[in-house]
């Protein structure tokens, strides 16, 4: 077990070396670098100074090694958009704003998709059961940003009851959170309707209704317990995409998380905040992955590790 | 053949999916002579006009007609969607098929590959490539594509794994065919379904993916239209102008939906052990 562990460790540290060594390969290879003189020409001794001063002089392989030696101690280098700042500072600043829609997200998302779920699995074929799986399509196949602009069209520009984006305010947070949380609501009740049609089939169930046992019991008792373990394996890949935020949410609402950051970032060119951002994606993706995998072991005994 | 069309029509959904696919196809193809105006015509007389007769869906901030720019909308929509698909299933197909039938150091170094692009998260990677690539229809083709092939390829993978024990194959290996026969004669005709359902579903994240990647700015450049774009440049306008957002999200949000029911139909009448597995 432990050896299992820590040889997934080492080949998470590997896969995020790697990716982030072809971020910064291609990132050195973009034509066009972040102090091209198209808008403000440079007299060459400081646009030296500034390369210098950035350790962009340097060969590729030694601004990595230079970078990733800086990593490890947590310096990130300088945000090229914001340079009073640290990258990591910077991060720490704008990442709560996309976790708090994430978490909100995430805590409406299974509340409503399972008990929506378990109303479409009990009353299959009518109206609710069609409304969620109309739902269910809608959110897993429309890009979020569509959904967004029909829902500010409505309530923003038609009806007046929020404001079509900014920060600050609660009333701020509906709109991301309804056009963000949609598609996994639809994905968590799609998974918990299936499961729980494929329980109630079950033999356990049928002892139980046979001994006489109220539907009630039997539902809330019996199958919700054995439906809710693997919902709960629905929640770990989540957490990194929710995390690092959708850049289209936060793009279409003008909210400044971590999202719209990368978006600015790539819009210019912004070398240390895309690679860092890269980096904490892959790392928040390979922890999810393996916690998930021990979590699994844990719950089933049946995995075997090799 | 008669099997899968008989499965495919029993699923409404699927066939409707089918024929609105195909008035969009129709659309893009005859973009010229369906559209009233030119996609690129500007009309600084008439800019940022509501629905009107001559205008049915309005025009833009520099008064470029949006009904025509949605129908030549439809044909980049439609180039990306099959064109990534096409590019995904030359990188994908052979790389499973080699990893799968040569296993081995083949096997590990392309499913570390595939692990690698996992761990980018795939649009991101793609604003990424696009800072690299420049806009453009082409390069978005390229990100789109570079950033697709991995579903295919594990198929590919599995599927190659799967057969590659059976008789038929041992057989054609006895026989002693080449191993390009053997892979591209004798495999891949057998795998072929699972890899159309694939592209099947590919082709409307392709066009998701572009339109995802104009939407932000990184990818078709003015003045080809894109409906992507169109819904990015809409932003601004939403309070006065509600037709600039309107239209074109509902042109992606229909299409997009189609391609997936006409990608459901496709997997029910290719694969009908799915289809009984997913019924609940």
């Amino acid at each position: 077990m432990i050896g299992y562990i820590v040889r997934r460790i080492l080949g998470l540290i590997i896969v995020i070396l790697l990716a982030s060594l072809i971020t910064f390969i291609l990132m050195h290879a973009i034509p066009g670098g972040p102090f091209d003189e198209l808008k403000m020409p440079l007299p060459p001794e400081v646009k030296a100074n500034i390369l210098k001063k950035y350790g962009l002089d340097r060969p590729v392989w030694e601004q990595y090694i230079r970078y990733i030696w800086r990593a490890l101690h947590g310096d990130l280098g300088v945000p090229f958009q914001s340079p009073t700042e640290t990258v990591t500072s910077l991060i720490a600043r704008v990442w709560p704003v996309t976790l708090q829609i994430g978490a909100i997200t995430i805590a409406l998302s299974f509340s409503i998709g399972i008990l929506l779920g378990i109303i479409s699995a009990l009353r299959q074929n009518t109206w609710i059961d069609y409304l969620v799986t109309t739902i269910a399509t809608l959110g897993t196949t429309v890009p979020n940003f569509v959904i967004a602009i029909w829902l500010i069209l409505f309530f923003s520009v038609t009806l007046r009851w929020l404001p079509t984006g900014g920060w600050g305010e609660p009333k701020n947070l509906i709109l991301p959170v309804i056009s963000y949380f949609l598609a996994p609501t639809a994905v968590i009740a799609r998974f918990v309707k299936v499961n729980f049609l494929e329980e109630l089939r079950k033999d356990y169930v049928r002892t139980a209704r046979a001994k006489g046992l109220p539907e009630r019991v039997v539902i809330f008792k019996h199958v919700f317990k054995n439906v809710l373990i693997p919902v709960m394996t629905l929640l770990g890949p989540m957490i990194p995409d929710l995390a690092t935020g959708s850049v289209f949410i936060e793009v279409t609402f003008r909210v400044p998380g971590l999202g719209r950051f990368f978006y600015t970032s790539a819009l210019n060119r912004d070398y240390p905040m895309i690679i860092a951002m890269i980096l904490l994606i892959a790392i928040l993706w390979g922890i999810t992955y393996l916690v998930t995998d021990i979590i699994y072991a844990y719950i089933d005994p049946r995995i075997v590790f090799s | 053949m008669r099997d899968i069309i008989r499965i495919y029509r029993k699923n409404k959904l699927a066939v409707f999916g089918f024929f609105v696919i195909s008035i969009i196809v129709f659309l893009a193809i005859f973009a010229d002579i369906i559209s009233p105006y030119k996609y690129d015509e500007i009309d600084l007389a008439n800019f940022l006009q509501g629905p009107s007769l001559s205008h049915p869906f309005g025009t833009d901030s520099i008064g470029r007609d949006l009904l025509t720019r949605i129908i030549y909308g439809a044909r980049t929509s439609l180039i990306v969607g099959f064109s990534v698909q096409i590019l995904a299933v030359l990188i994908g197909v052979p790389l499973g098929l080699f990893a799968g039938f040569y296993g081995g150091k083949v096997d590990y170094w392309i499913s570390r590959l595939v692990e690698v692009m996992t761990a980018f998260p795939g649009l991101l990677f793609a604003i990424f490539l696009m800072t690299w690539l420049g806009n453009g229809l082409f390069n978005i083709i390229i990100a789109l594509g570079i950033t697709g092939w991995i579903g295919i390829c594990r198929v590919t993978r599995a599927k190659t794994l799967e057969i590659k024990g059976e008789a038929f194959v041992e057989a054609a290996e006895a026989l002693g065919v080449s191993n390009s026969y053997l892979l591209f004669k004798t495999i891949l005709p057998n795998i072929i379904r699972p890899i159309i359902i694939m592209v099947g579903l590919g082709v409307p994240q392709a066009i998701f993916g572009e339109a995802s990647l104009s939407f932000l700015g990184f990818g078709i450049s003015d003045p080809l239209p894109s409906w992507g774009k169109m819904i990015g440049e809409s932003l601004g306008y939403l309070q006065g102008y509600w037709y600039m957002g309107f239209f074109p999200t509902l042109s992606l949000a229909i299409t997009v939906l189609c391609f997936n029911f006409v990608a459901d139909g496709l997997r029910d009448a290719l694969d009908p052990r799915m289809t009984s597995r997913r019924k609940g």
